[in-house]
């Protein structure tokens, strides 16, 4: 092959030897194409330097999953891209989680998530999960298939600042509103926050069920947790 | 060969004449109504198929259901959709209320194919169940396997299926081809396999609610259009026909990446 045969995105990255700046731009670029193995790789290499490990999740991670979050939500990318983008991002987040939890900071706030009853799908449930933990909440993920005293055991035990529940089913999503009103009955709804999510839900929903926001997905969860959690700690 | 059904003009004698009614259908649904209709003699039975794989976005259905509605309105005099709620959350009934048109009953084509209190006591015994119909049977890689990127990505089977603990073949019609697909699709699934016959259900109680009370006096058709034939002229072979998308509903070829919900 001649020089001339050879593509530029052809030639290989070597991520070691690219700065700070164009590292966390290939690594948006990594996870987009879902390629954990680089996303591991470039963790590594911005912690080497030196970077505090909630700055290469910020500025690297979360940024990068923002980016695939718009291209999600504008029809560019697709469900089984987005799995792979977050399959990605889990790898820096394994080597990231042990450091941030030495560092001692303090999370924003405490979540609780699951998925209702009836229904077993988590792939909303894990991404919202993921891009929490990413905005510096400690998520404690229940799983599926949830029962009103699955929820209210979790809230006691873990006594999150955010109860969120997920459906993707029109037939289980009801669910949240046996849930929510249990938890009025029970007279605890207001020490919570109360997100809703998935994919047949709208805010119309949402509001009928007495949450306080509903969620259209992930990277907007990750926006709206944090804003409300804010608020209410300021007394709003 | 299709014969092009009698539609509209008065028969000799004092014979009742059934209302020409169209059915705007999921495309998967295409097949199993154009064999009701054969078995029923239902010649008064019009078929206008949405692409199936609408259902990868079911917040589309609506709108598409509408503009169906409105582009056929004047020409029939009645009209029925087969689809069920198919995960719009109430989207399709907001827009048929508006519309003054019925549905099939149910939540999905599981629901309706099953019946709902069987579905409901499949749905609240396991959960971890995933559904074949004869279409999804019939077209399981192009439905089910590419949409989800399973074809270029199977390392994702975990991340869809992960939580699945076996596939349910709602079957049709009794064909061992499809039965034979239905099991391999489990296979590639890793889910175990179940078969349950449900025949055409609530499909057919469905459209024979429609169809068979519907006989009306001589002279009385509610054919509205002047211009009847003609648009009559544009229905085709009920599976044959795709009119929404304007491909050959067999063949049709989803090449968007859009994801199924399962």
């Amino acid at each position: 092959m001649t020089d001339q045969d050879t593509h530029p995105e052809d030639e290989e990255i070597i991520l070691a030897e690219l700065d700070d700046s164009e590292l966390v731009e290939q690594m948006h670029e990594d996870l987009y194409d879902g390629l954990k193995e680089e996303i591991v790789e470039g963790t590594s290499i911005l912690l080497a330097r030196d970077w505090p490990a909630d700055k290469v999740l910020n500025e690297a991670l979360v940024e990068g999953m923002r980016i695939v979050g718009i291209d999600f939500r504008d029809g560019i990318l697709f469900v089984p891209e987005v799995l792979l983008a977050a399959n990605a991002m889990k790898g820096g987040m394994e080597l990231l989680r042990p450091l941030l939890s030495e560092t001692g900071v303090k999370p924003i706030g405490k979540m609780v998530i699951g998925t209702v009853k009836g229904d077993i799908h988590d792939i909303g449930k894990n991404l919202v999960g993921m891009m929490l933990e990413g905005a510096g909440f400690e998520v404690f993920d229940i799983g599926i298939n949830n029962s009103v005293e699955d929820y209210f055991e979790a809230l006691e035990k873990h006594q999150p600042d955010i109860l969120g529940m997920s459906a993707l089913l029109t037939t289980t999503m009801p669910y949240m509103k046996v849930v929510i009103d249990e938890m009025v009955k029970q007279g605890i709804r207001d020490d919570y926050i109360v997100l809703v999510g998935g994919a047949p839900l709208n805010e119309e929903f949402g509001r009928a069920v007495g949450a306080d926001a509903y969620c259209r997905d992930a990277a907007q969860a990750a926006d709206v947790a944090p804003a409300m959690v804010r608020a209410r700690q300021a007394g709003g | 060969m299709w014969r092009r059904p009698w539609c509209g003009r008065a028969r000799r004698g004092d014979e009742p004449v059934a209302e020409t009614v169209l059915v705007i259908a999921c495309g998967a649904l295409a097949r199993e109504i154009e064999a009701i209709r054969k078995s029923r003699g239902w010649e008064h039975l019009r078929l206008q198929c949405l692409d199936a794989s609408l259902h990868n976005r079911p917040e589309r259905i609506p709108g598409r259901l509408r503009e169906a509605i409105r582009r056929n309105r004047d020409a029939y005099g009645r009209i029925f959709v087969a689809y069920a709620d198919c995960g719009t959350a109430g989207g399709i009934d907001a827009v048929l209320k508006e519309e003054g048109v019925e549905r099939l009953d149910g939540a999905h084509c599981y629901e309706f194919f099953a019946g709902s209190e069987r579905f409901a006591r499949l749905a609240a015994t396991d959960p971890g169940a995933f559904y074949l119909t004869d279409f999804l049977a019939r077209h399981f890689d192009r439905f089910v396997i590419e949409p989800l990127g399973l074809d270029r990505h199977p390392q994702l089977r975990d991340a869809y299926f992960g939580n699945y603990r076996k596939l349910v073949f709602l079957s049709q019609t009794e064909d061992e081809e499809l039965l034979a697909a239905a099991e391999s699709a489990a296979a590639k699934l890793k889910l175990d396999f179940e078969h349950m016959h449900t025949g055409y259900g609530g499909l057919e109680t469905g459209l024979l609610a429609q169809f068979d009370q519907r006989a009306i006096p001589v002279g009385a058709t509610t054919l509205r259009h002047p211009a009847q034939s003609e648009a009559e002229s544009q229905d085709l072979p009920i599976e044959a026909t795709s009119r929404d998308s304007a491909t050959p509903l067999r063949y049709a070829r989803n090449d968007n990446k859009e994801a199924a919900s399962i």
